[in-house]
């Protein structure tokens, strides 16, 4: 367990001196940050304040232009145009020192499957420099915090799905970055890994002195582990706030409806005054509503007056998915 | 500083992989092997071939060598294709060193894979019969390292331009047998028809077999200083092309 954030005595070489004049309540911030492919913009005009020490997630749906963003904000790809800060480093012109104040753990895996854990992080550390006097004690505070136990010094080729996750975020610490950029962390993970790492992800963001960027299209995934989320679609930032906010500002109740004659019933939904927006998604119709629990009796007995069956109905509150709805119209494919 | 650790870091991956996958080093002895004992042989007794002593087999010894080193030099620098995509390269590509350092970190460490298989078959001298002494040994070892290098570089400059391996094939077919074909490793490069000639002498390996075999068996084409100022320019160039790539595209790593 790592109890204490950072020993004095080792602060001169992981404290990144930010430049004066800027404001050190935003760790990235970007200025109209773009990216285009040809005709097609992959990020658009993007406006981001990430506040320092939160854990904060980009919400999207797959090619809504998550990664493309954040590989810029690592330096991986060039802004067509705009552009953006990271811990007060210009993410073009000091790239280097963006790369060493920022520790990225990438989509698909980036692990040497003939490597033991434990080579990685001391590869990672010596690639990043950490000095040598200091760098067994940084791998073993790693090591107990990702808790690999014995598996540290076995090859990677023998590691579960949540291991190696695990390990690339263990990685991605050893050199105490200010800004750990984590993209889409339990994808293709299962319910109980996922729910292992993000215990991991809040631990960390409260025992190390670090801001979190992670990427996600899992609704639950932002909901509980995010601080500030931004809704992503198409490139451009739809909605920023934090998930209570934004489920709040949303003033609205979803009903989900089941019927015989799908069509038939949206068509006829939408005259009543009652009812303020209407989603079809194949046989279930979404209703957003305000105070939902004195709708449902009446709703089957509108159905039942239009020659429609109600197989089911089903009430809900707001949660981070009816945002991304209300706010693009479509759903979010792949979110559970 | 630095950066020399970082390129240390880079070499040492490479030797790791290169030592814990033990197959591949059989493969890479075995291959070879097969030419000399089954083609040498062969083809050496098909054909009259009077002006080496040892015959075909000694003839071909020193461009198998060559071969060995060329096959696994440009496939481990084309490999980092995949790695970019799957693996580990992906971490060193973020790291704050610079891209050249990354790129002659690898070229170094699959430099040295080469060279330690080519070492290995000098070691195998006594199967085809060639008298090994500890000054060629020494030559040849040393001359190993700039054509290992260059041959390297090869293989990152198409990677640092190639986003697949399905290209692969076509590096096969366009790049790496043409080259082993042309460079003198199975016939004497001397009394070719023109076109071919001329080719000969535009494929960089030609010049490493020729210095090659005159280390190892005296006899030889072209002028031992000539070959051995066209590898080391080979291999500086080489380094220096695929580091120039590899900063100046953009890698989409994620």
């Amino acid at each position: 367990m790592i109890n204490n954030k950072i020993p004095e005595t080792q602060l001169f070489y992981y404290q990144i001196v930010s430049q004066e004049g800027i404001s050190m309540d935003y760790i990235i911030e970007t200025n109209d940050i773009t990216k285009k492919y040809g005709d097609f913009t992959a990020v658009n005009s993007v406006n981001l304040k990430v506040p320092r020490n939160s854990v904060y997630g980009v919400l999207g749906p797959n090619g809504a232009g998550k990664t493309t963003l954040i590989s810029m904000l690592c330096t991986i790809l060039r802004p067509t145009s705009g552009g953006a800060t990271v811990n007060g480093y210009d993410v073009v012109k000091n790239a280097r020192e963006v790369r060493a104040s920022i520790g990225i753990v990438f989509q698909s895996r980036a692990l040497d499957d003939i490597l033991t854990g434990r080579e990685h992080l001391e590869m990672h550390a010596s690639l990043y420099g950490v000095p040598s006097n200091v760098r067994q004690k940084r791998i073993d505070e790693v090591l107990d915090l990702i808790a690999l136990g014995k598996k540290a010094d076995e090859y990677t080729k023998t590691y579960s799905g949540g291991m190696k996750r695990r390990l690339e975020i263990g990685r991605g610490l050893v050199h105490h970055p200010k800004v750990l950029f984590l993209d889409e962390p339990t994808l293709g993970l299962d319910p109980q890994t996922r729910e292992n790492i993000w215990e991991y992800i809040t631990k960390l963001n409260q025992e190390e002195d670090i801001t979190v960027l992670m990427t996600t299209h899992y609704m639950e995934e932002a909901d509980q582990l995010c601080d500030e989320v931004a809704i992503i679609n198409q490139g451009q930032i739809i909605k920023s706030d934090s998930p209570i906010n934004l489920k709040r500002e949303l003033k609205a109740d979803t009903i989900t409806v089941k019927v015989d004659k799908p069509e038939l019933f949206t068509e006829k939904v939408k005259t009543l005054d009652y009812v303020q927006k209407v989603f079809e998604d194949d046989s279930t119709i979404k209703l957003m509503v305000e105070r939902g629990e004195n709708l449902v009796p009446p709703l089957v007995n509108f159905a039942n007056q239009n020659g429609v069956m109600v197989e089911s109905i089903e009430l809900q509150h707001p949660n981070l998915e009816d945002v991304f709805i209300s706010y693009t119209g479509t759903k979010i494919t792949g979110g559970r | 500083m630095a950066e020399l650790e970082g390129i240390y870091t880079i070499w040492l991956r490479e030797m790791k992989r290169f030592v814990r996958y033990r197959s591949r080093i059989l493969t890479s002895v075995v291959t070879p092997l097969l030419w000399l004992v089954i083609f040498g042989t062969g083809l050496g007794s098909a054909i009259r071939f009077g002006n080496v002593a040892g015959g075909y087999q000694a003839f071909i010894y020193p461009g198998i060598i060559g071969q060995t080193i060329l096959f696994t030099a440009i496939f481990s620098g084309v490999s980092v294709i995949i790695d970019r995509q799957y693996g580990f390269l992906k971490e060193i590509l973020v790291a704050p060193i610079t891209r050249p350092s990354i790129v002659f970190g690898k070229a170094i460490g699959i430099g040295t894979a080469a060279v330690i298989q080519g070492i290995i078959l000098l070691v195998l001298s006594f199967v085809v019969g060639v008298q090994m002494t500890p000054l060629i040994f020494i030559a040849c070892t040393l001359l190993m390292i700039p054509i290992s290098v260059g041959l390297a570089g090869v293989g990152l400059l198409i990677a640092s331009f190639t986003d697949s391996m399905e290209g692969f094939n076509l590096i096969m077919s366009f790049v790496v047998l043409p080259m082993f074909l042309l460079s003198g490793a199975l016939f004497p490069v001397s009394g070719l028809p023109m076109f071919l000639q001329a080719a000969v002498y535009l494929d960089p390996l030609t010049y490493g077999v020729d210095a090659l075999r005159q280390i190892i068996l005296g006899t030889g084409v072209i002028p031992l200083h000539i070959s051995i100022t066209v590898i080391m320019v080979f291999a500086a160039v080489m380094v220096f092309l695929s580091a120039l790539m590899f900063t100046k595209k953009e890698q989409e790593l994620m």
